[in-house]
């Protein structure tokens, strides 16, 4: 296919719809690039992506929410008490609390234990995190022995009990 | 209920019976639990906590949580009666110290106390003689059960109770038992039990709790992580595996000093001994220190005119407020350093 503005070879084809009809467009790069097509409006490029995720996995800090509307605490309020202001706030500051969380207890993310309320849903859920957590373990030693036989069965084993459930 | 009555006996925690309580003095759970709805106490104001005050102290009210247990309000308290409560674990140092609407429920008994606006809105706290955390967690499930039927605790999926600090996050459970350790102190070998601890990411504390120094060699071991780990995990890891092997650890050092340091050993609990019996003048840390010695010695035979359940009472009613409650006076530094002594004398007849 050939571009709608010169004779290369089209690369972009773009479908926009404007009161209710439908057009199409077929560019190359470069009279794509002069329209300014290839970087549309509520599209974030690769590597913005790429550095935002890279970023949000590495505990560097982007600006954290402002202030609880319930409480009234903010984040560095917090870091300087290490204490919250209310429930809402492990919500509120979830992402930057989760890594803190996460070193005090020796690298766990989930409740497992007691629970108020509907006792046996969330005990079907916490035995699948009990087991879960066993099997890992048992991969781990598995894997330190170099049993590898067993630790394959293991990660098939793993990955069905994860299938099961969203845990 | 009167603070002043408590005097009469060492309470639970001293009592100095149950399982293994040579080397376990006693076991304890705690749970740290908020209300729904109420800001943490960090956040509270002044109406906050006093509603928070008045709708716990109805709830337990409410709750069969077994016989008699009561409503103490700390606020109106004199300090002396506060720091009796502390000297008898049934509160924190920072309950005792703090600000504004605060209370806790007593049973009688005093294996169960519960503090109401301390860091969290309730801490729920079951203590046993000796090792009994099985006992202790069959008492205090039950009553979390009941009182969330009530109060319905701040609870989040992913990071389950919430506290105030996020380190009590999940389970909310403090899992702590108080040690008597003589031996391994006197042998050195204390520094690896130190070691193993925290390889297994548990705190070792002095006989109040954080911030307190290991006096009268009492060692109060707890756990520090609470997320990721059911309950039963917890106390399975404390009941079969951490408290058997520093008990064993420390019966194998007094075997040790027994059989091979003899005269030394002797020489050490004789010499408390003979110290409480004489001394004009003591402190709180040397009392303590001395009565450790006595206590070693009277389990290992050596001391036989001495009553354990006297020395494990000493423990207890020399410790500043308790003295002062039980002369029914309020005394200065010196003064107390002396009525101690006199007291001890007259318990242990002097020499």
């Amino acid at each position: 296919m050939k571009c709608d503005q010169c004779s290369r070879p089209a690369t972009v084809h773009l479908t926009e719809i404007r009161g209710g009809k439908k057009f199409e467009k077929n560019l190359c790069e470069q009279c794509a690039a002069k329209l300014g097509s290839t970087q549309g409006v509520g599209h974030t490029p690769i590597n913005e992506l790429l550095s935002k995720f890279v970023m949000e996995h590495s505990g560097v800090q982007t600006e954290p929410p402002a202030a609880c509307e319930h409480c009234g605490i903010t984040w560095a309020e917090f870091r300087q008490t290490g204490l919250l202001g209310c429930a809402t706030d492990y919500d509120l500051f979830e992402r930057d609390l989760a890594p803190l969380i996460q070193r005090a207890h020796e690298g766990a993310t989930h409740h497992l234990g007691k629970a108020p309320g509907s006792k046996a849903e969330t005990g079907a859920i916490q035995k699948r995190h009990v087991d879960l957590a066993k099997m890992k373990k048992e991969l781990r030693r598995a894997v330190e022995a170099e049993d590898y036989e067993r630790a394959a069965a293991l990660r098939d084993e793993i990955r069905d009990v994860e299938q099961q459930g969203a845990v | 209920m009167q603070v002043r009555d408590l005097t009469k006996g060492t309470g639970e925690w001293l009592r100095g019976i149950g399982p293994k309580s040579d080397v376990v003095i006693s076991s304890r759970i705690r749970l740290a639990r908020n209300v729904a709805g109420f800001p943490f106490l960090t956040r509270c104001t002044a109406r906050d906590r006093q509603a928070l005050q008045v709708q716990a102290s109805a709830a337990i009210a409410q709750c069969n949580l077994g016989p008699a247990v009561e409503f103490l309000d700390l606020q109106p308290l004199r300090d002396i009666d506060r720091q009796l409560l502390v000297e008898r674990h049934l509160i924190s140092k920072p309950h005792a110290a703090l600000e504004g609407a605060r209370g806790v429920a007593l049973s009688k008994d005093e294996t169960l106390s519960i503090m109401v606006n301390e860091e969290d809105h309730l801490r729920i706290q079951v203590l046993r003689s000796g090792l009994q955390l099985a006992d202790a967690w069959a008492q205090i499930g039950p009553i979390d059960d009941q009182l969330e039927q009530r109060l319905h605790w701040a609870f989040h999926p992913r990071f389950g109770y919430l506290t105030a600090c996020p380190t009590n996050v999940g389970t909310g459970i403090r899992v702590s038992v108080m040690l008597h350790l003589p031996a391994l102190k006197l042998t050195g070998e204390i520094e690896k039990v130190f070691r193993a601890a925290k390889e297994l990411r548990l705190a070792v504390r002095g006989l109040y709790g954080e911030g307190t120094e290991a006096t009268g060699d009492f060692y109060q071991v707890s756990n520090q992580t609470t997320l990721g780990r059911t309950e039963e995990q917890l106390l399975e890891q404390f009941e079969q595996a951490v408290v058997p092997r520093i008990i064993e650890y420390e019966q194998h050092a007094r075997r040790m000093l027994l059989t091979e340091r003899t005269v030394a050993l002797d020489d050490k609990i004789f010499r408390a001994l003979g110290l409480l019996r004489n001394a004009r003048l003591l402190t709180g840390d040397e009392a303590l220190f001395l009565l450790s010695h006595v206590r070693l010695g009277v389990h290992l035979g050596r001391i036989s005119d001495v009553d354990m359940a006297k020395v494990n009472e000493l423990f207890l009613l020399t410790q500043p407020a308790h003295l002062q409650m039980i002369l029914g006076k309020e005394l200065d530094g010196d003064q107390r350093r002396a009525a101690r002594a006199h007291f001890i004398r007259q318990k242990l007849g002097a020499g």
